[in-house]
């Protein structure tokens, strides 16, 4: 059995089917892709995943336990985090700040009274902290407010955050869009290292096919919220449908 | 030192220097020149602005940090005078107790107000604050008769029980005070034409609002105000990165709630009555006013904005029609009377419209407040100073 269990899940918005009858099994430790074109209920999954909507039919298991009812932080603290296709960030505050964040988030679960204690002297923090920015290159960024920086850069603060928690599960929700081409080729070469390390499962949503086939084990194909064929990233590319559903009308 | 870094280290000896030096630094003009009713050295005005700065930095920590916007503060500095009034009315006139206890039941009260209205965000919350706040002023008023003694306010009298120290007592009522002490206490020093006033209610006020101020400056800097930060910032992501904000909101605004009991339970130290507008709504408006003004999420923003607001609420109301008259008589007859016309409706108890009108400038002008006028001022003799030719010990332009 995987570490995420999707099973017969569905969700309609007033007339809209967003997602029929989903059913996805990701092993743990790999790397699933889930592609699909515009609209065909992708980010939907993913909100089903993480809290943000609870879905009309249909189970996920993530190790073994529901997440379905579960408050987003809850979810959070089970060990699934989110990269969101919009960047989520906290705009007002430090780049720094940003990453400090999940730190404490890791290390004091879902609330601690900390109010005498003091950020700059939380030595072991401060250096997990650095570690993370310095694993996205945004180290030399990290006084500036999050709210002031390139898209490219929010979405690899954003990642940074994500990491920053050791999940064991990482939700992408297309990682690289807006990016210049050699940040996403960087943004590809740092997921690649994680995965190398064999640690982590993550659930990728891409456009970018380049980044697709370089780092999924599985690949989804999603049209009009429901899957139509998932195997692995060699047959993937050939299948008809896929060509019919997919390949052929996007870029 | 104390938890803080150099810079914030300095800042507080600053502001508790300050504090320590305010009845000299505060009465500049001579006694009997025309400037002296622009002093600010009087014990009674001095202790207001140290309790209202107490009030609006508790404040800040919730608004200022977190966003939400209490339109009900007021409760909890009513609910600490009261508090504070019956300790020194059963257990004793020295105000260590009553002071204790204001602030408990000001966080208690805040505990279960809060633990209500923070099921919602944004205006439905500010309402709710406000809608529990205006039914503690009318349950004041009336059902709660017997522990507020309503309209004509709560004072100590002669019948109290006392217990720890009714013995000491004869005839009259004791000032409030701290083991002897009388809070009303005052040395005076005549110095050059000016009248110092060194008040032993204004240093309790004055040491207890530094205190008060460095626990802000403390929650500033920790993990758990970089929290309520980021519930204002983002507060979705603060869900997805495993942090629930509901506790979080909770404790800062009991931690709010206590400071607003502290300060209502130092007001009826000074001056021991307490009667229920102390927690009508334009109460509770007077500290986001404050807040607002000085600069809502800094550190000293909510005590520039009570020092301004006290003082010059001070200031304006004693100026009356005579006053201006004086102020005009260089001007022609006519010209004197039209703008003694003219400033009347400002002045003396109209002192709120020119408050209003103060607040809406700041508002569309300085939105960050005093304080950001503070900085842009600086900013711009900076600048001004570079244009002369840069000092090599300068930083460099950011
Ligand atoms: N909260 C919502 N309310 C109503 N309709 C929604 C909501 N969220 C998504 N939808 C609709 O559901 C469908 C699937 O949306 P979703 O965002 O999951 O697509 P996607 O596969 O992520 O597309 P994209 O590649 O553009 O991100 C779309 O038609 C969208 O308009
Ligand atoms: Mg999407």
């Amino acid at each position: 059995m995987g570490i995420l269990e999707v099973k017969g899940v569905g969700k309609r918005f007033g007339g809209l089917q967003a997602l029929g009858d989903v059913n996805l099994s990701v092993r743990e430790n790999t790397v699933h892709a889930i592609i699909g074109p515009n609209g065909a209920g992708k980010s939907t999954l993913l909100n089903c995943l993480v809290g943000k909507l609870i879905p009309d039919t249909g189970s996920v298991l993530f190790s073994g336990q529901s997440v379905l009812g579960r408050k987003p932080h809850e979810i959070n603290q089970m060990g699934i985090s989110r990269v969101f296709q919009t960047p989520e960030i906290f705009g007002d505050l430090t780049v720094l700040e940003n990453v400090l964040i999940p730190c404490f988030a890791k290390r004091d679960g879902a609330y601690r009274l900390h109010a005498f204690e003091t950020v700059a002297h939380e030595a072991e923090i401060n250096a997990q902290a650095e570690a993370m920015l310095k694993g996205v290159k945004m180290w030399e960024k990290r006084a500036a407010h999050a709210g002031t920086l390139s898209r490219g850069d929010k979405r690899r603060l954003e990642l940074a955050m994500c990491l920053a928690q050791g999940p064991k599960l990482l939700l992408l929700d297309e990682p690289t869009a807006g990016m210049a081409r050699a940040d996403t080729n960087a943004t590809i070469a740092l997921l690649k290292e994680i995965k190398a390390r064999g640690d982590i499962t993550m659930v990728i949503i891409e456009h970018d096919m380049e980044v697709v086939f370089s780092l999924a084990d599985r690949i989804t194909v999603l049209a009009q919220g429901t899957p139509l064929v998932e195997d692995e990233p060699e047959k993937i590319k050939g299948h008809p449908k896929v060509k019919e559903a997919y390949l052929g009308e996007a870029h | 030192m104390l938890g803080l870094g150099k810079r914030d280290l300095i800042f507080l000896a600053v502001v508790l220097a300050l504090t320590l030096a305010a009845p000299v630094l505060l009465n500049p003009f001579a006694e009997n020149s025309g400037l002296a009713q622009f002093n600010a050295g009087y014990p009674d005005l001095m202790q207001r602005i140290a309790i209202f700065a107490i009030f609006a930095v508790g404040f800040n920590i919730l608004f200022g940090l977190t966003g939400y916007l209490s339109f009900g503060h007021a409760a909890f500095l009513g609910v600490g005078s009261y508090s504070a009034l019956w300790m020194f009315k059963l257990l004793s006139l020295n105000i260590i107790p009553g002071i204790i206890l204001a602030v408990i039941m000001g966080g208690v009260f805040a505990l279960a107000i809060g633990y209500v209205s923070l099921r919602r965000s944004g205006i439905y919350f500010s309402i709710l604050t406000l809608a529990f706040a205006q039914m503690s002023y009318n349950l004041a008023y009336s059902v709660l008769t017997p522990i507020t003694n309503g309209e004509s306010g709560l004072q100590p009298d002669l019948g109290d029980p006392r217990i720890l120290d009714a013995a000491s007592s004869s005839g009259s009522v004791p000032p409030t005070n701290i083991f002897g002490l009388a809070m009303s206490e005052t040395w005076k020093v005549d110095f050059l034409g000016r009248v110092f006033q060194f008040n032993a209610g204004y240093y309790v006020c004055g040491l207890i609002s530094v205190l008060m101020f460095y626990l802000a400056l403390r929650i500033f800097r920790s993990p758990f105000g970089m929290m309520l930060r980021a519930v204002k910032s983002n507060q979705n992501r603060l869900n997805y990165t495993g942090l629930n904000t509901r506790p979080y909101m909770l404790t800062a605004f009991v931690i709010s709630g206590m400071y607003a009991g502290l300060a209502g339970g130092l007001m009826a130290a000074m001056d021991p009555l307490a009667g229920p507008d102390r927690m009508q709504w334009t109460a509770s408006g007077e500290v986001v006013l404050m807040t607002i003004l000085g600069g809502a999420g800094t550190m000293l923003g909510p005590v520039l904005g009570a020092g301004f607001i006290k003082y010059f609420e001070n200031i304006f109301s004693k100026i009356n029609d005579h006053v201006l008259q004086g102020w005009f008589s260089v001007f022609p007859h006519w010209l004197q009377d039209l703008l003694v016309t003219i400033f009347h409706p400002f002045m003396g108890k109209g002192w709120n419209l020119t408050l209003g009108l103060l607040f809406m400038l700041v508002v569309i002008f300085l939105p960050g407040g005093l304080i950001e006028g503070g900085n842009r001022l600086m900013r711009l003799t900076r600048r001004r100073r570079r244009d002369d030719g840069p000092r090599p010990s300068e930083a460099p332009a950011e």
